[in-house]
């Protein structure tokens, strides 16, 4: 079974339905990654899997999801509350400002494992320390007394991961983890949590718009477009053989060596707001391939050799 | 923490700051040391001494019973900081607890304290410890409830403030995310960082109170004799305005830099820790 499983998953809010019929799974200590431009429902879908959808005013209005052997759409908050942090963590986007202002680093990391564990606090700060070094923070026993101001972004990410860590979850979901570092310790922070998540064996739900993230680190892929999913499978299929022209364009946006100047191709036109999705596919306005049957029919998600792709045209390898 | 060090150092380097640090912590001093300071007792009446001029027996001359007022003085700041404090303490913790139930809540508890706190707001502090004071009737007790009410809408209003917007602040949702509950989002991670503001409004809200005693005591409503209280003198000095004008003179002076003294304190605070914009959300 499945560690995590949604199975058609819609999310409303208000009278709009920015998640239609979300559907993809997470195995035990599986890295999987959500890729798909802003405004595609990642993060969205991060927060109907960690039950926070009410803080933005949001529900799940049908499908499930299912952790383990708990429904949790179906969790009262009490339930969910000693879940979350606990079996299923949340590493938001920006580490700047994850970490509250006035209170020392190593105390809010203790905190998770006194409120999940029932650690004392002389416990809770041994076993803190002890995950900052793991994650290769320099003089931890230091710098578990120091305020958030006091350290880098790539620091205080480490720390955001360690409270992620600290109560020993069976799955994390990283909501972009390092958009909001410097390029150059993107892929330290990336390697650190896929290094924690093999060896802990935790199962990592990845969400970025980093298509090089994804073949770096990643066992398998979700691709989200426009509340949909587009495609999933595994890194090695979807990087050889994308079955979905918007996978296909999401590689093609992967800077590679040796291109020429110019030669780097973007994916024409924006994501469309949830207000005004398109009918049929709801990429069809950007994709080269379209035809008339995909502005009227939204094409399913059909299960192929490996993995599922929603495209009319996913039959024949393009 | 609330209040770091560091904005305390750089308070006390700035010349304002540091005078009104040193006149608040005489005026202090002299309100707790009042029974070693003061050279009579404050009730003792002689009145073949009324109405003396000030001099070497009586350094701030006696009023019109013949009592020591540097004396009274002194121990008219007890009853001043007393009551300026005590009540200013009871509005900040009870405007703090509202607020911050009526922000983090919100919903229908929001509606009926916004209600309230924008109608009470609509009257002069004055008035409304007016109206409680004819409720309770006048004293030492109910001048300080009447106070804490009047003051208690201010306090509210900035912590809801605060509250809701820290609410939205990403700690918070990760700190939910990690299973916290509530009550821990609220004591712990929501009212420590509201809490700065509020201190210095209600350290400003402190010289406001005390003017307000000494109004209210100026009345007759306040504290009642023999217990000194600056407003009450002054209003006693009143009928000896030609013959001892000091009897009015030197209670108001008592009042003027104790209030001007906790006003530039307050205001240096608000620059040393720098949130002057985050006051006037409240």
């Amino acid at each position: 079974m499945a560690l995590l499983d949604l199975s058609d998953v819609t999310v409303s809010i208000g009278a709009l339905t920015p998640l239609d019929r979300i559907a993809f799974s997470i195995e035990a200590g599986e890295i999987i990654g959500v890729v798909g431009e802003s405004g595609s429902g990642k993060s969205l879908t991060a927060m109907a899997v960690m039950g926070l959808l009410p803080l933005i005013g949001g529900r799940i209005t049908s499908g499930a999801v299912r952790f383990a052997d708990v429904e949790l759409n179906r969790l009262p908050e009490r339930d969910y509350r000693a879940l979350r942090g606990r079996r299923i963590a949340l590493i938001s986007q920006n580490p700047m400002t994850s970490l509250d202002p006035i209170r020392r680093v190593g105390e809010q990391i203790d905190q998770v494992s006194m409120m999940h564990l029932g650690l004392g606090t002389e416990q809770a700060r041994l076993r803190s320390v002890d995950m900052m070094r793991q994650l290769r923070i320099p003089e931890a026993d230091v710098v578990h007394g120091n305020y958030p101001h006091q350290l880098s972004g790539g620091m205080k990410q480490r720390i955001v991961i360690a409270m992620a860590l600290a109560a020993d979850p069976e799955l994390i979901v990283a909501d972009e983890p390092t958009t909001a570092l410097d390029v150059t310790i993107q892929a330290q922070i990336i390697q650190i949590m896929v290094e924690m998540a093999r060896r802990k064996n935790v199962a990592l739900m990845l969400i970025t718009h980093d298509m090089g993230v994804v073949a770096q680190a990643c066992d398998r892929v979700v691709v989200l477009y426009a509340g949909r999913v587009a495609e999933t499978g595994s890194v090695e299929r979807i990087f050889a053989a994308p079955r979905h022209p918007y996978t296909k364009s999401l590689i093609g946006c992967i800077p590679v060596e040796g291109l020429p100047p110019g030669g780097l191709k973007g994916i024409d036109g924006v994501v469309p707001g949830v207000a005004n999705y398109p009918t049929g596919c709801r990429f069809h306005p950007r994709c080269s391939l379209a035809q008339d049957r995909c502005k009227i029919e939204a094409p399913l998600l059909r299960a192929l050799d490996e993995g599922a792709a929603a495209c009319h045209l996913a039959g024949d390898p393009p | 923490m609330t209040v770091p060090s560091s904005a305390l150092g750089r308070l006390l380097r700035t010349p304002r700051g540091l005078g009104a640090a040193i006149v608040l912590a005489i005026i202090v001093l002299a309100a707790i040391l009042a029974p070693v300071i003061a050279p009579y007792d404050y009730a003792a009446q002689n009145l073949r001494n009324a109405n003396m001029d000030p001099g070497a027996l009586h350094w701030l001359g006696t009023d019109e019973f013949g009592r020591d007022l540097f004396s009274r003085i002194i121990y008219g700041a007890r009853t001043s900081l007393t009551v300026g404090v005590t009540s200013i303490s009871i509005s900040m913790v009870c405007g703090m607890a509202l607020g911050a139930a009526a922000g983090y809540f919100g919903g229908a508890f929001d509606r009926v304290v916004t209600m309230v706190v924008d109608l009470s707001w609509s009257f002069p502090e004055i008035l409304l410890a007016l109206i409680l004071i004819a409720i309770l009737g006048p004293g030492l007790a109910s001048t300080m409830i009447a106070i804490s009410i009047a003051y208690l809408a201010q306090f509210t209003r900035l912590t809801r403030a605060q509250v809701m917007a820290l609410k939205s602040e990403t700690y918070v949702e990760a700190t939910i995310s990690l299973g916290a509950g509530s009550g821990h989002v609220l004591f712990r991670h929501l009212l420590p960082n509201a809490v700065t503001p509020v201190i210095v409004a209600g350290m400003l809200a402190t010289g406001d109170a005390i003017i307000l005693e000494a109004t209210l005591g100026f009345f007759g409503l306040g504290a009642q004799p023999p217990t000194p209280s600056w407003g009450a003198m002054m209003s006693s000095g009143t009928a000896q305005i030609f013959i001892a004008p000091w009897i009015i003179i030197f209670p108001g002076l008592a009042i003027a830099i104790t209030v001007i003294a906790i006003n530039l304190f307050g205001d240096a605070l608000i620059d040393a820790l720098d949130i002057r914009q985050r006051l006037r959300e409240g």
